[in-house]
């Protein structure tokens, strides 16, 4: 997976649709990045961040009792055991790094799941940052406990009551109030999506997954999984392991929510920046996405992966609350590792598929952890 | 990649607009474009006359989108009510048809309701609707080609924001591409009544002065008669949004309307 072009655009993907306000600040970011990207002491520090205080390198884990049970050989990529429970700490610490880099003294970020608003709370914290996170009401209520560590680290939530009150409307609001304070702010963007060079950036910050599990398959198998599988809302986590294989022979699959698959219903759109799949109605109007989980809650999809299905390279597939729930169940009981919904996904997806790919290999990318999920499926499984 | 082509120069000729807006800055008028947004309640069209007959040089007409990410709570609540209203662009495109304000039109809305219907298609429908401009937020000078291409082909004069942050160079391009007028971006943030008027507001329009001879209008935030006359001594005229809608969704309707902007329309012309 490339650098985007100049404007931004993979393939017809892509772009900077944004106020004008924010132009000059899009700018400055990508000019930053770049820097940044290319100064070995930059990474040096990324590096040695992401290994001393985020738990990096994550392992891969063979899972036999899952793999006899499915005919399958399933390995899963465990980016649940990072500092803070998901792969969003990846970027995080990348972002705010660079934020210091530019002199920005305060972050404001969006939030479904309440697991990239925790990592950015929590990222403020090492640094000293001030820290405010838009989270939807709807969300705020299903992750009550995301919420509460969150301030627990410092961070102000800010509930978002428009529209649908769930990811899209946080990032709405995370946007306004990055318009009005873009002197001093760095929106701290939690996923592959928005104007460029956010879903380049963010890409580039998750590399670290696929490049590790790439190097770990060839240990482990000697050789690439066939398949690599991993969940999709705005398509970070996906982005960052599918990085490590896309030049391999290797298979890619990305997993949507049945209620909100951007790319599996959606059809070209601009929304929070980019150009990309989205669900609209006829007019052009955004419609609400409806997931079993606030992370995959979204009814757009990161450019690149647009890119990326446009093109036959990566395909993706949806999975119903359903199945979900039921992956949820068969990874804890057969593995011993309780899921986050998220990466539950994609469990179901293999789960689905596993007749159809008897005696391969299937790499999925354990996104993050199930905690925050389990109070939510106490109530749904009693 | 298909990175988009940047817009063409713009055209020779100016649009009915621009051309109202210059004459009546000739005429020493400070310029007033009150925002009302299409499909707020059954008598919107109404409370567009009755802004027409107060005392507006032209009237910006929103289309309600789903996720207006330069709007403040107003106008966002204002664009929530007109959707469940069942407000849609064809509806308040042929309401504004039929409409006959006296008035230039400027439709304001999100690029992907352009983007939608097809560039060249929704440019044809504002033509139709008598519409002479638009404004788009979310589409900036660079993404602007492709629009600027059908726009300009349908006779639209696409009227470009120019903003605080923005560079003399950034500026002068954006002057230098908009037809209409500037649209001078007066504070950081998005629109909403404020108590005070930003300093930035004042500093926007003596730089955008500097840099061209098109009407420059200054809005985002500014919310009364004093602060629109404070703002018209260094721009050619305000762009009032929010403090209007704020009247109409309270349920002021067209004559709290009316009210309002010939309040604004005395403090432009110093009474
Ligand atoms: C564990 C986990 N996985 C995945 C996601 C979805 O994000 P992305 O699609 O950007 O990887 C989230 C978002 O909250 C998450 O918490």
């Amino acid at each position: 997976m490339g650098e985007p072009s100049p404007a931004g655009r993979f393939g017809q993907f892509g772009g900077r649709f944004v106020p004008e306000t924010l132009v000059p600040a899009c700018e400055d970011l990508e000019a930053e990045f770049r820097a940044a990207w290319g100064d070995p002491a930059f990474r040096a520090e990324l590096d040695g961040i992401l290994r001393d205080y985020g738990g990096r390198p994550s392992p891969v884990t063979e899972c036999h009792r899952l793999s006899d049970r499915l005919g399958v050989r399933v390995l899963l990529k465990r980016e649940d055991l990072n500092h803070t429970g998901s792969h969003k700490i990846n970027n995080v610490i990348g972002q705010t790094l660079l934020a210091r880099r530019m002199g920005k003294t305060r972050i404001v970020a969006e939030t479904g799941a309440g697991q990239h608003g925790v990592a950015t709370a929590t990222a403020c914290a090492l640094f000293g940052l001030e820290c405010k996170v838009y989270m939807g009401e709807v969300d705020v209520a299903r992750q009550a406990l995301n919420v509460f560590r969150m301030r627990l680290l410092g961070a102000e939530v800010e509930p978002v009551v428009s529209g649908s009150r769930t990811l899209k409307d946080a990032v709405n609001e995370a946007m306004r109030d990055w318009v009005a304070t873009v002197e001093t702010t760095h929106y701290c963007l939690g996923s592959v999506m928005g104007p460029h060079p956010y879903p380049w950036m963010v890409r580039e910050f998750q590399r670290v997954i696929g490049d590790e599990a790439r190097a770990q398959c060839l240990a482990v198998l000697g050789r690439d999984p066939d398949v690599v599988a991993a969940c999709v809302g705005g398509g970070s986590n996906a982005a960052g392991i599918f990085s490590g294989f896309v030049g391999t022979g290797a298979e890619l699959v990305g997993v949507e929510p049945a209620g909100g698959a951007a790319i599996g219903r959606g059809i070209p759109g601009v929304v929070h920046g980019s150009k990309s799949f989205l669900l609209q109605d006829e007019y052009g109007q955004v419609l609400e996405a409806h997931s079993i989980s606030a992370g995959l809650d979204y009814p757009g999809v990161g450019p690149e992966h647009a890119h990326l299905a446009s093109i036959g390279r990566a395909r993706y597939e949806a999975v119903t609350d359903d199945e979900v729930v039921a992956a949820f169940q068969v990874l804890s009981r057969l593995e011993g590792i309780i899921p986050a919904l998220e990466p539950a996904h994609a469990i179901a997806w293999l789960l689905r598929a596993a007749p159809g790919i008897q005696g391969r290999t299937v790499l999925v990318n354990l996104s993050g952890r199930g905690d925050k999920d389990v109070a939510q499926m106490m109530e749904r499984l009693g | 990649m298909s990175d988009p082509a940047p817009p063409p120069e713009r055209p020779a000729e100016a649009g009915t607009l621009e051309r109202t807006l210059r004459g009546a800055r000739a005429a020493g008028r400070n310029l007033l474009v009150p925002y009302v947004t299409g499909g707020l309640g059954a008598d919107w069209p109404d409370v567009v006359r009755a802004v027409a007959a107060a005392g507006a040089d032209a009237i910006e007409i929103g289309i309600p989108f789903s996720d207006p990410v330069m709007d403040g709570p107003t106008i966002q609540a204002a664009s929530e009510r007109a959707l469940a209203q069942g407000a849609t662009p064809v509806a308040i495109l042929d309401q504004l048809a039929s409409l006959d304000a006296g008035v230039p039109l400027a439709v304001m809305t999100y690029y992907n309701l352009v983007f939608r219907a097809g560039h060249q298609r929704f440019a044809e429908s504002l033509a139709a609707a008598g519409v002479s401009a638009a404004i788009l937020p979310d589409l900036p000078l660079d993404e602007a080609g492709p629009w600027c291409v059908a726009a300009d082909a349908g006779g639209v004069e696409t009227v470009l924001l120019a903003a605080p942050t923005g560079s003399d160079e950034r500026l002068r391009r954006i002057c230098r591409r908009s037809r209409g007028f500037v649209y001078g971006v007066g504070l950081l943030g998005v629109t909403g009544e404020r108590a005070d008027l930003a300093a930035t507001a004042t500093t926007i329009a003596r730089r955008l002065k500097g840099l061209t001879d098109l009407p420059v209008l200054v809005g985002i935030g500014v919310s009364n008669a004093a602060q629109a006359a404070a703002v018209s001594r260094e721009a050619d005229g305000v762009v009032v949004g929010s403090a209007l809608v704020r009247r109409v969704l309270e349920g002021g309707g067209p004559e709290a309307a009316h009210a309002f902007v010939a309040e604004l329309r005395a403090g432009l012309d110093g009474r």
